[in-house]
């Protein structure tokens, strides 16, 4: 039941050609570039190297909870400037920057069909701008006073008062403009990546027939665009209030002795708009994640995803549910009852759609040709971890058990297994499958496998202690717990082991990033197609795809994206710009 | 926050007309080939400049909107003192709809093809915008002088954040306006230049109508509106 239309009676694409800009030079084609996928890389390096920072800083921050006492120069303030900044570079300038500005370009284009970005130009402002933002938090290090230690969430009036580290010095300061010009970068990056999945689609490319990697990025993209916004108003005001006196935020308050000038601002105010933009940024890292995950496991299962439809519904729907449930974070800010209840009834909520997403993955799995791959191992890792992650989540959201755990280890562990480890799992999965598109070659397997294992165990045991900690009642936020009587023998110990196998899962890192770089020259060649996927960017002409992406044609899309193991069919795969029809079951086109 | 969840409210209903037009009930698995029933569902025809521009502007509105938001809530507490608004704010409102008026001709113009009337139109748009951020300047200097500073209340502090971030919008769309100028002068091609007034023009009367809305805002009639909408619905 093969019927392959010949490709020749369709007309040409709609798609108007875009006019592509064709460097001249070495510095317009490597550096100063418009191309999407040298724009995704340089995003993509620049966020290792800043999580890099970001991981030594916990490994700074282990060291003084597993060991205390021994290390001076961890002063408590170099103790909060690291929470800080490992906080505020793991979310924002690692994350974000990484599956929107790193997969969001490479992917985008390629997936969708287009030559590039549809506007190539503000595409590379974007870059450079992110650059800039990333040099700047990088120079609070070496300001008088050193980064700002008033935690990633920067809560006011600490933030900008002596106290803090950071806050009546440079640290602060150099923290919001940081933060200020990431967000004008990324609303550039951002007006790419939604236009270009809007506009830039080539002829036959529903949005239902879209990977669902790229729904994830699109919706992820939307939110980011609504709801950074929040975090620009709250930073330009939080910098009027520490530079030029004023009082939005800043109650009347006295400071070793002295009046300080604000009178009557709003703490709450802040973290209104703070967790405005902080609860959407929780899915801006996660939808592109679930995107991804979802086209690792058909892939490397070699079956249809389950419930396309209800993936594409749910994605949609979570990006709408996250905008009303923000003050969940602020349960002992003091708020209402009423409010508090309304809030953890649309945090409930959301488990719903979080919860078809899971069993969708799961049945998608069921009876499928599962190959244990790389990423399908670091997929699978992932939908256990964001259960198990999630799990805890209906804990904390409730208020009632939210209050006591607050302030304990409970919540760090709560938010790095469902927004740290499990996102990550994601893009480590992602970047071995994707790796041989974008250079040709396999990361090495037995590398890749131990640096799987290893991550994957270790985070475990990282994490799990952890929660058992914070049920004990050890606290966050402090530098030293040596004299308090909920830290017993066996926590200190359980601390420890926590600290050792956070260096063992760092160290594997290393591995890692030893196997990126030395896979580039003498990896295994991959060939064009080698996890034998259906959609557009493993179709291409070259590989790497070369600049325009598809050679002299656009390719035309026949078919959705999961058509694996289609019964009649001469291979388990049919790529997405094959025409005709297959399957005994089907309606010839 | 309410402001905010209004707006967010309008973009998702936006959203959700844009979705249905989408076949979101569709069985992709299902269908193959290039039905012709697909061509219409593929993408707006409406230049793909012109979208970026709307997403953008969504932006912008949902800043101003979270502006507003932390207006109102800040303007709870006790030690909020509204500050009188300078006279002189009425005629920047009028030359900046001057401005967007302008720059409507231009549109018209360019559909027409009459270069004159558009290189008119641009230049007279241009001039008034600048009029107006020089207007808003003196208003602040107005302000300053009669003791009205930055950080002696929050109401003040509100006012010259929210007008600056204002101008500094209406700033960078003089970059944009500055660049389709030199193209009205230097031949630009027809289709080109129309669709770069059509951008410059849609930009203007976006932030023309914030303008307004913050004007309203800031004199207080926002808060007796709302004051008016609470009551009716108890």
């Amino acid at each position: 039941m093969v019927d392959i239309t010949p490709a020749d009676g369709i007309p040409p694409a709609e798609v108007a050609e875009m006019e592509l800009y064709h460097p001249h030079s070495w510095w317009t084609k490597y550096v100063f570039s418009q191309d999407a996928k040298v724009i995704a890389i340089q995003y993509s390096a620049t966020a290792t190297g800043i999580g890099l920072v970001a991981l030594v800083l916990s490994w700074l921050m282990r060291l003084q909870l597993g060991f205390p006492g021994t290390f001076d120069f961890i002063t408590p303030e170099a103790y909060y400037q690291f929470i800080t900044m490992h906080g505020m570079i793991m979310v924002i300038y690692l994350l974000t920057a990484l599956f929107l500005g790193g997969f969001g370009n490479y992917l985008i284009p390629l997936m969708v069909g287009a030559r590039d970005m549809v506007f190539p130009y503000v595409n590379m402002l974007s870059y450079w701008i992110y650059l800039l933002a990333v040099l700047v938090l990088v120079s609070s290090f070496f300001a008088p006073g050193g980064p700002t230690g008033a935690g990633w969430t920067l809560y006011p009036p600490q933030a900008i008062m002596s106290g803090t580290p950071g806050g009546q010095d440079w640290g602060i300061i150099l923290m919001l403009s940081s933060l200020i010009l990431f967000i004008i970068g990324f609303t550039m990056g951002g007006l790419n990546y939604v236009v270009t999945v809007l506009q830039g689609r080539t002829r036959g490319m529903t949005m239902m027939r879209l990977p669902l990697t790229v729904w994830g990025i699109f919706t992820a993209t939307v939110m980011a665009l609504l709801a950074f916004p929040a975090l620009f108003v709250a930073s330009v005001m939080m910098l009027l209030d520490r530079v030029l006196g004023t009082s939005f935020f800043m109650p009347a308050i006295s400071e070793m002795g002295e009046q300080l000038p604000h009178n009557g601002g709003s703490p709450i105010l802040f973290q209104h708009l703070f967790w405005f933009f902080g609860h959407p940024e929780v899915y801006i890292v996660a939808l592109p994640a679930f995107g991804i995950v979802s086209d690792l496991i058909s892939t490397h299962a070699r079956k249809n995803i389950f419930g396309y439809r209800m993936m594409v519904w749910a994605i949609v729907g979570i990006g709408a549910l996250s905008f009303v449930v923000w003050a969940h974070h602020m349960y002992v800010s003091g708020m209402h009852p009423y409010f508090g209840f309304f809030f953890a009834t649309t945090t409930l909520i959301i488990a719903i759609p979080t919860a078809i997403k899971v069993y969708n993955w799961v049945l998608t799995l069921w009876r499928g040709d599962i190959h244990l791959t790389i990423p399908m191992l670091f997929a699978l890792a992932f939908i256990v971890t964001f259960v198990n992650g999630g799990l805890t989540g209906l804990f904390l959201g409730n208020v009632v058990v939210d209050v006591p755990l607050s302030d304990t280890m409970f919540v760090v562990a709560h938010f790095h297994m469902v927004m740290g480890v499990a996102p990550i799992l994601v893009v480590f999965g992602a970047i071995y499958h994707w790796y041989p598109k974008a250079t040709g070659r396999m990361l090495n397997e037995t590398l890749g496998r131990f640096h799987f294992w290893v991550t994957f165990l270790g985070a475990y045991l990282i994490f799990f202690p952890m929660h058992y900690l914070g049920l004990m009642g050890v606290p966050r936020r402090y530098a030293e717990l040596t004299d308090m009587t909920v830290m017993t023998e066996s926590a200190h110990h359980l601390n420890s082991f926590i600290s050792i196998m956070a260096f063992i899962v760092g160290f594997a890192q290393m591995v890692f990033l030893f196997n990126l770089i030395w896979s580039i020259r003498h990896g295994r060649e991959a060939g064009g197609n080698p996890w034998r996927a259906t959609t557009l960017e493993w179709q291409t002409p070259q590989t790497p795809p070369a600049h325009g992406n598809f050679g002299k044609d656009l390719p035309i899309v026949y078919r959705w994206a999961y058509d694996y193991s289609v019964p009649g069919a001469k291979e388990d795969f049919i790529p997405q710009n094959m025409p005709g029809s297959f399957g005994p079951s089907r309606e010839p086109a | 926050m309410s402001v905010i969840l209004v707006f967010l409210l309008v973009i998702a209903g936006f959203a959700g007309w844009w979705l249905s037009h989408q076949r979101l009930m569709t069985k992709p698995w299902l269908e193959q080939g290039l039905a012709s029933d697909l061509v219409g569902f593929d993408r707006s025809t409406l230049p793909t400049a012109k979208i970026g521009l709307g997403v953008f502007l969504a932006v912008v509105g949902c800043l101003f909107a979270l502006f507003t938001s932390a207006y109102f809530m800040r303007m709870a507490v006790s030690d909020w003192q509204p500050l009188p608004l300078p006279r002189l704010l009425w005629l920047n409102t009028g030359v900046l709809v001057l401005s967007s008026v302008a720059l409507q001709c231009a549109v018209v113009a360019a559909r027409k093809r009459q270069i004159d009337m558009v290189r008119l139109g641009l230049a007279t748009a241009g001039l008034t915008a600048l009029a107006f951020l020089i207007g808003q300047l003196i208003a602040w200097r107005q302000l300053t002088e009669d003791g009205y500073l930055l950080s002696s209340n929050p109401a003040n502090s509100f006012f010259y954040l929210i007008t600056g971030m204002h101008g500094l919008h209406i700033l960078g769309g003089l970059v944009g306006l500055g660049r389709t100028t030199a193209g009205a002068w230097n031949g630009a091609r027809p289709e080109r230049l129309r669709l770069s007034v059509e951008l410059c023009a849609m930009y203007w009367h976006f932030l023309l109508f914030v303008w307004l809305a913050i004007f309203a805002l800031l004199a207080g009639w926002a808060a007796t509106f709302i004051d008016i909408c609470r009551q009716l619905l108890t």
